[in-house]
Parts: structure tokens; C-alpha cells; sequence
């Protein structure tokens, strides 16, 4: 009987991996962390006023991030598809509030009908009417997307819809970039609302236009402000939506358990259709709120920004509202700094090596729970 | 002139086709002598092809050349994701970033050769050997043990390969002089910046390149492919990304002034010929086929198909999916070395993560899983979409061009609708298709085949 000759190396004696081997790796990741905070707590110090400016412009990106998440967020949730047309759709809304401004004048509607009305509020309406247009053509086309491209491959391999996906971000981008849609240029955005900036230096003060800050004083303006509220009110809405009504209800049973949520009665085609919708009004809104913050526009403007929201997503747990707003919280934060104290170009870099240290200690998230078993 | 050209284009591109499809035919046959002879023929037909001039005449003018050659670096692009993606499963839209750090890196070597400074080779050579001994050496410290934490073993590497890194550095400066010596100055070229020693040197770096990104891909890829797959995509995204901003800041973060950041490197010189093009894309199918029809290859197919059957088979999931990875970053790593020396120029804007996305469609047009694919989708598209839907539509208009950027996401679409495991499916051609196993007469085994499939 010959001994059956045991694999090369098998010989040797495999220990586990000793308690101390851990750290290693921890204490690589802390060393990480405290060399960060040591920059920052130095610059800090230093110019406390400036670094209050640019935690405040890291508020503005990441408003503006939370609101493009959702749409990531929730159509990952339920579909699980990167829909990397997403972004497009961000600039389609971008594109459209461009248009309604800048050629149709939509934001002075409400003077031209009401010619009393005080201005004040003729600017509020009319900027909401712009915000609603673009939500609305954004909704249009995303169910549009939704039920030309996706649709017939729900039950194909996901390779398929995700390449798909693909496809229908580059039809966007090329297609807006040629010269009688959208033009590959740079379009400067016209705002539909004057910008008002104040100061803060013992007490807020206005900032007249044309004059400069004085120094040592944090400036903030009533873009941010409209950010903020705007991206709040979106969280709400959004929690109402999915925690208190029907069609929430049915969104969630949806991303749990397809099979079982049809068998519960819930039409589950309309259900996904509905949560790209939602989705594709809040990147429409995250649009144009994007444009008048940073008013230049073109036909790539999405894919950045539409990647670093879904990054932001992946952050706080993809399928998580809450986790979506955090993570885009401390996306806009981790881009402001670096922009600030590093380099301007090391921003997408920050941005993605932030994703792979936490998806390594965390890998489902801040808000994210433990994946399931699969059934 | 514009029905001529769409003519002689169309020509091209289907003796193109059947040049390969007659290739890897002959290249499949049993004997050996005919496998290398076919393989001397082939080179010789398009190597006539690109030097024979009747007259005006010339079978391949400069512009097709280049289409050339752009395909023969796309191919070893293409082939690595294959294995990457198409054969282990790996979302990866990474590939990109690998090209370009390959390009970049023996641009750089070269460059500096022919302007008197050896440094380049030096550093790259030494730290790649450097960096290879030790993930090596630390790897196989690291066998000893089970469980080893992920992040402690990336640290572990990582801490090494910097000190290599800095090693390799100083060997640079160390060794410069004495070799620069040889080189010459402009006016009077010493002996070592003769063409011979230009074509050597070239070499040299295409393979320490190619080396160069797989030891980058071992060290990014060893943490992230830890990930889901998914996660694992945007990861590979986030570092083309990343590649591409330090490409455009490479004279300001970076050290390396001769790469002129966003305004990209200029003067590359010219060294790639048909011969070293062919001569590494030939080898890349070689390789590529032997490693899939080898247990190797099929417990990286294994992978792919089910994970944890895989592991309970004694497959080692995680080694297998980084051999893949570093394998497929090897390929990109010499695609991007042969492309820069073809172009001459490289910028930034090659990079992008945008224009990343192309190796994937092209893998999906060929078909996930199949080699065939991958070599005729990659000729296709350079030949069809760079070379021929370029030039016709050039001339209906100035706009025109850019229509077939909108084009080709709608073949996409409807290519996804109706054929969704791409043109060629798992069909393989001649030499690729899968070995017939010899069966014992004795023992009724199965015959090992293996099946690829468009799996997810």
C-alpha cells in the first residue's frame, strides 16, 4: 500500500494567526486617523476662523450630496443596481432649471400674472417653480430609463442591467454633449435668485455686494442656507414617505423580500418604478441646487458628483436613509478639508480612500445592518 | 474618395477578422511545428503588409498603423479584465488605472534613458525586483499562519514595499552616474543610446512595467477584494480615479517633472514595432490560455460560479481572486507600456476613468468568458470606432464625430436586450478552445471540461 503522497508544503504547520497580528493592522489604521486629526487640530488652531469657512463650504457640498444619495440609496436598496445613470439624471435637472431660467424666464412668472406681488415673494415662488420643473422632467426621465432599459432585464444576471446602466449614463452624456442639446462646453449658470451673503463678526451682518470681507469673519450666504433647509426637508419627507404611508411600507417590504412582497399583493414593478421616480425628483432638486451653488454647468457636470454620492452612500449603509445623509455629511466635509488644507485635486482621491477604510472596518456601513443569509 | 475609403475600411476590417480567426485556427493545431510557424507567417504577413509601397499604394498607411497597434494594446487591456471579470467575477473598473500607471511608468524609464538618465530603469528595475523579493518573502512568513487580519497582512506589505521602494531610490542615485556615463550627450551618443540598446532598454521596461502595476494591483487589491462585489467596483473606479488626479498633478505632488502633469508628457520616444506588439500580445493569449485550461485557470472559473462551493472544494478564494486581479493588472501594465511607445504622447486625458469604461463594454461586446471575444471585439472596436466610424462621419460634418459616442451606448443597450452574454457568447476559436483530455483507457473519468458561462 503506498502512502498517499501529501500535498506540496502540506508538511509544513500552519498556526493561527497570533492575537498581536491584529493590532498590526489596527494600529496602522490609528496611526492613520491620529496624523489626520493632528493636521487638522493644528490648522485649527492656527486659523480657527478659516477653518470654520471651510467646515461651512463642507456643509454646503454635503447637503447637496445627501440629496443625490437618496436616489442611490434607495434604487440600490431595492434593485440592488448601481444605477450610474443617476448622475446624468442630476444634470439633466441641472440643465433643465438652466433653460427654464435662462431662456424661458420661468422664475418671474408669478409677476407677470400678479404684478403687485412683493418681490420677495415673487423670487421664493418662481425659484420653487424652477426646482419643481426640473423634479418633474427628471421623474419623466428616469421612468422613462426605468422602463426602456431596466425593466426587460429585471430577471437577466445583474451584469446586464449593471452594463446597461452603463450604457444609459454614457447615451446621457454624449448625447447632452452634442452641440444642439446640451454642447460639451461650460455654460455659466444664471441663478434664479440674487445672492445674498452675510457675516459673522460679533453679531451677523449683511454683506453688501462689491464689498469685500472683512477679515476674520465667516461669510456664509443665502444659498447655503436654502441648501440646508431644502436637504432637510427632503430627510423628512423622505422619512414620512417610507416609515409612516402605504407606499413606504410597500418599498420596504419590497427591498426586503421581492417574491414574498408579490405574494403579499404588492405590485412590485410600479413599487421600483415609484422609487426611481422619488429618487430621480430629489437628484433633479440636488440639480439644481447644485448649479447655483457652483454655477457652471456642462454635460459631464453629473458623473462626479453622482460617484461621490453613491461613495457617500455606501458610507452610511447603502439602503439607509439616515446612513445616506451622514455619509454625505462627512463626504462634503472630508472634500472640503482636503481641498482646503491639502490640494485641490486630492479631493476624488480622499474621497474614495475614505470608502475603502471604512467598508474594511465596517464593511456595511456606519448605519448599515449585517447582511442577511442568504435564503 | 468617401465610398473608397468606406470601402477599403470595411476590407480591412474583415481581413483583420479572419487574419485572427486564421491565427488562432493554425496556432490550435496539434503539431508543434506548425503552431510556431503559423505564428512566423503571421507576423511577416502584416509586417510586409505595414513596409511593402507599390507606387502611392501601401497597404496599411500611418493611421491604420497606429489603429494597429492602439488594438494590439487594447487586446492585453481586454484580456486581463477578461480574466479579471470575465473569468473570476471580479467587478472591476480598475483596469484602466493599471494601463495607465504601466504606460506612465515605462514612458518614464525610456524617456529618461534617451535624455541621459539612467535613473528611471535603475529605480523601476531594482524596486521592482526589491518589491517583488519581499512580497514574496513576506507572503510566505505569512503562510504559517490562518486567519491572518486582512488589514495587518496589507500593512505588512505595504511597510515593505515603501522600504523597498526607498531602497531602490537610493540604488538610483548610487548607480546613475556610473551608468549614465555610457550614454553620451546629445551631440556624440555613447554606446548604450544606440537604437539596439534603445529596443533592449525598451523591452526591459515594458516587462518591469508590467511587473511595476502588478505589485500596485497586489497591494490595492489584497484589502479591497475583500470587499463585495459590487464595493469592489467602486473601489477599482475610485482608484483609476485617484491614478488619473496624481497623472494630472504628477509635477506637483508627484516628482517627476519630465511628466508635465495635465499637460502631458511629451516626447516619448517612438521604440514600438510591430515585432515587440505582436510579440507580447502573442504571448499574452499564450499565457492567458494555458493559465485558464489549467487547474489554476479552472479554480479561478470556480470562483466565479459559486464561491462558497468553491471553499468547500479546498479552494482558496481569496488567493485565487488576487491572482486574477494581479494577473489581469500584468497584462494592462504592458498594454499601457507598448501603447506609450507607440503614441509618443501621453496625457492625462487618456486615463480617464471615463474612457476606463471602455476595456469593460468591450469584454461584455466580446463576450464575459470567452478569449475569442475579447481579441476580435477589441480589434473591432479600435478598428470600427476609432478608425472607420471616425473618419466617415469626420466628413459629413465637424459635429459628426461625436455622434458615435452616442451611438455606441445605444448598441450597447440593444446588444444587452437581445444578446445579453455578448457577440461571441462563450464561443472560443481554435487554439483558445478548451484542450481535448486525453482519457485513460483504464479509468472511465469524465472529461474535464469546462464551461464558462455569463454567470453574475
Amino acid at each position: 500500500m503506498q502512502a498517499v503522497k501529501p500535498f506540496p508544503g502540506s508538511n509544513k504547520k500552519v498556526v493561527r494567526a497570533p492575537r498581536w497580528m491584529n493590532y498590526i493592522g489596527q494600529g496602522f489604521l490609528v496611526l492613520l486617523a491620529l496624523v489626520t486629526l493632528v493636521i487638522l487640530v493644528r490648522n485649527a488652531l492656527q486659523q480657527p476662523i478659516l477653518f470654520l469657512q471651510i467646515v461651512q463650504g463642507g456643509l454646503q457640498l454635503g447637503f447637496v450630496y445627501a440629496m443625490i444619495a437618496l436616489g442611490y440609496t434607495m434604487v440600490y436598496g431595492i434593485v440592488k443596481l448601481i444605477n450610474f445613470a443617476h448622475g446624468d439624471v442630476f444634470m439633466v435637472g441641472a440643465f433643465t432649471s438652466y433653460f427654464a431660467v435662462a431662456n424661458l424666464k420661468l422664475h418671474l412668472w408669478p409677476a407677470l400674472l400678479f404684478p403687485n406681488m412683493s418681490p420677495g415673494l415673487v423670487i421664493t415662488i418662481g425659484s420653487l417653480t424652477v426646482i419643481l420643473a426640473s423634479m418633474i422632467v427628471c421623474v419623466i426621465l428616469a421612468v422613462t430609463i426605468e422602463r426602456v432599459a431596466y425593466k426587460p432585464l429585471r430577471d437577466a444576471p445583474r451584469i446586464a442591467a449593471l452594463i446597461t446602466a452603463i450604457g444609459v449614463s454614457f447615451f446621457l452624456e454624449y448625447f447632452g454633449a452634442l452641440s444642439f442639446v446640451f454642447s460639451a462646453r461650460f455654460i455659466p449658470y444664471q441663478r434664479p435668485f440674487p445672492v445674498v451673503t452675510w457675516y459673522i463678526q460679533n453679531g451677523i451682518h449683511r454683506l453688501e455686494s462689491g464689498v469685500e470681507a472683512p477679515p476674520n469673519s465667516i461669510t456664509f450666504s443665502n444659498i447655503f442656507l436654502f441648501i440646508v433647509a431644502a436637504s432637510i426637508i427632503v430627510q423628512i419627507v423622505l422619512q414620512y414617505l417610507v416609515r409612516r404611508t402605504k407606499v413606504g411600507i410597500a418599498m420596504r417590504a419590497s427591498s426586503f423580500d421581492k417574491p414574498t412582497a408579490r405574494l403579499m399583493g404588492i405590485n412590485v414593478d410600479q413599487v421600483i418604478s415609484l422609487t426611481f421616480a422619488v429618487g430621480a425628483a430629489f437628484a433633479g432638486m440636488g440639480g439644481v441646487l447644485f448649479a447655483i451653488a457652483y454655477p457652471s454647468i456642462y454635460s459631464q457636470m453629473g458623473i462626479l458628483p453622482g460617484l461621490k454620492a453613491f461613495v457617500a452612500a455606501v458610507l452610511g449603509g447603502i439602503g439607509s436613509i439616515p446612513g445616506a445623509f451622514v455619509g454625505a455629511l462627512i463626504m462634503g466635509q472630508a472634500e472640503a478639508l482636503t481641498m482646503g488644507y491639502i490640494s485641490m485635486p486630492m479631493r476624488d482621491a480622499v474621497a474614495f480612500t475614505i470608502l475603502i477604510i471604512v467598508l474594511l472596518v465596517r464593511p456595511t456601513g456606519i448605519f448599515g445592518e449585517p447582511e442577511k443569509e442568504k435564503a | 474618395m468617401e465610398l473608397g475609403f468606406l470601402f477599403g475600411s470595411i476590407i480591412k476590417i474583415s481581413g483583420i477578422l479572419a487574419y485572427l480567426y486564421g491565427l488562432l485556427r493554425l496556432m490550435g493545431h496539434p503539431n508543434k511545428w506548425v503552431k510556431i510557424a503559423s505564428i512566423v507567417v503571421a507576423f511577416a504577413i502584416i509586417q510586409a503588409a505595414l513596409s511593402i509601397q507599390i507606387g502611392s499604394f501601401v497597404v496599411f498607411n500611418d493611421f491604420d498603423r497606429g489603429l494597429l497597434f492602439q488594438a494590439c494594446a487594447m487586446t492585453m487591456v481586454v484580456m486581463g479584465l477578461n480574466l479579471i471579470y470575465g473569468f473570476n467575477g471580479q467587478f472591476s473598473l480598475g483596469q484602466w488605472g493599471f494601463y495607465g500607471l504601466g504606460a506612465y511608468a515605462a514612458a518614464d524609464v525610456t524617456y529618461r534613458w534617451v535624455n541621459g538618465d539612467t535613473r528611471g530603469l535603475v529605480v523601476l528595475g531594482v524596486g521592482v525586483i526589491l518589491g517583488g523579493l519581499v512580497i514574496w518573502g513576506i507572503g510566505s512568513w505569512l503562510r504559517r499562519y490562518r486567519r491572518m487580519p486582512v488589514l495587518s497582512a496589507f500593512t505588512l506589505y505595504f511597510v515593505g514595499t515603501l522600504i523597498a521602494a526607498f531602497l531602490a531610490v537610493q540604488a538610483g542615485r548610487l548607480l546613475n552616474p556610473f551608468i549614465s556615463a555610457g550614454l553620451g550627450t546629445d551631440t556624440a551618443p555613447g554606446p548604450l543610446n544606440t537604437p539596439f540598446v534603445q529596443q533592449i532598454i525598451f523591452f526591459l521596461a515594458v516587462i518591469f512595467a508590467g511587473v511595476f502595476a502588478a505589485e500596485v494591483s497586489f497591494l490595492f487589491g489584497l484589502p479591497v477584494l475583500s470587499l463585495g462585489s459590487d464595493y469592489f467596483g467602486i473601489a477599482t473606479l475610485g482608484f483609476a480615479i485617484v491614478v488619473n488626479v496624481l497623472m494630472v498633478n504628477s509635477d506637483t505632488i508627484l516628482p517627476f517633472p519630465e511628466m508635465k502633469g495635465g499637460r502631458g508628457m511629451i516626447g516619448v520616444p517612438q521604440l514600438t514595432t510591430w515585432f515587440t506588439a505582436f510579440l507580447f500580445m502573442i504571448l499574452i493569449i499564450i499565457i492567458m490560455r494555458n493559465l485558464i485550461y489549467s487547474s489554476t485557470g479552472r479554480a479561478i472559473i470556480s470562483v466565479r460560479e459559486d464561491e462558497t462551493a468553491a471553499k468547500a472544494m479546498g479552494i482558496n478564494v481569496a488567493n485565487y481572486k488576487l491572482m486574477a486581479f494581479v494577473i489581469g493588472s500584468f497584462f494592462a501594465g504592458i498594454g499601457g507600456a507598448i501603447y506609450a511607445h507607440y503614441i509618443g504622447f501621453l496625457s492625462p486625458g487618456t486615463f480617464t476613468f471615463l474612457v476606463g469604461f471602455n476595456p469593460l463594454i468591450i469584454v461584455v461586446f466580446g463576450g464575459l468568458g470567452s478569449m475569442s471575444g475579447s481579441i476580435v471585439a477589441s480589434f473591432g472596436w479600435i478598428f470600427f470606432l476609432e478608425g472607420l466610424l471616425r473618419v466617415a462621419l469626420g466628413q459629413l460634418g465637424t459635429e459628426a464625430p461625436q455622434w458615435r459616442y452616442v451611438l455606441y451606448p445605444v448598441t450597447l443597450l440593444l446588444l444587452m436586450l437581445i444578446r445579453p452574454q455578448g457577440l461571441l457568447g462563450t464561443t472560443e476559436w481554435g487554439f483558445l478552445r478548451a484542450p481535448e483530455v486525453k482519457v485513460r483507457e483504464q479509468v472511465e473519468a469524465a472529461p474535464a471540461t469546462v464551461t464558462p458561462s455569463a454567470g453574475d
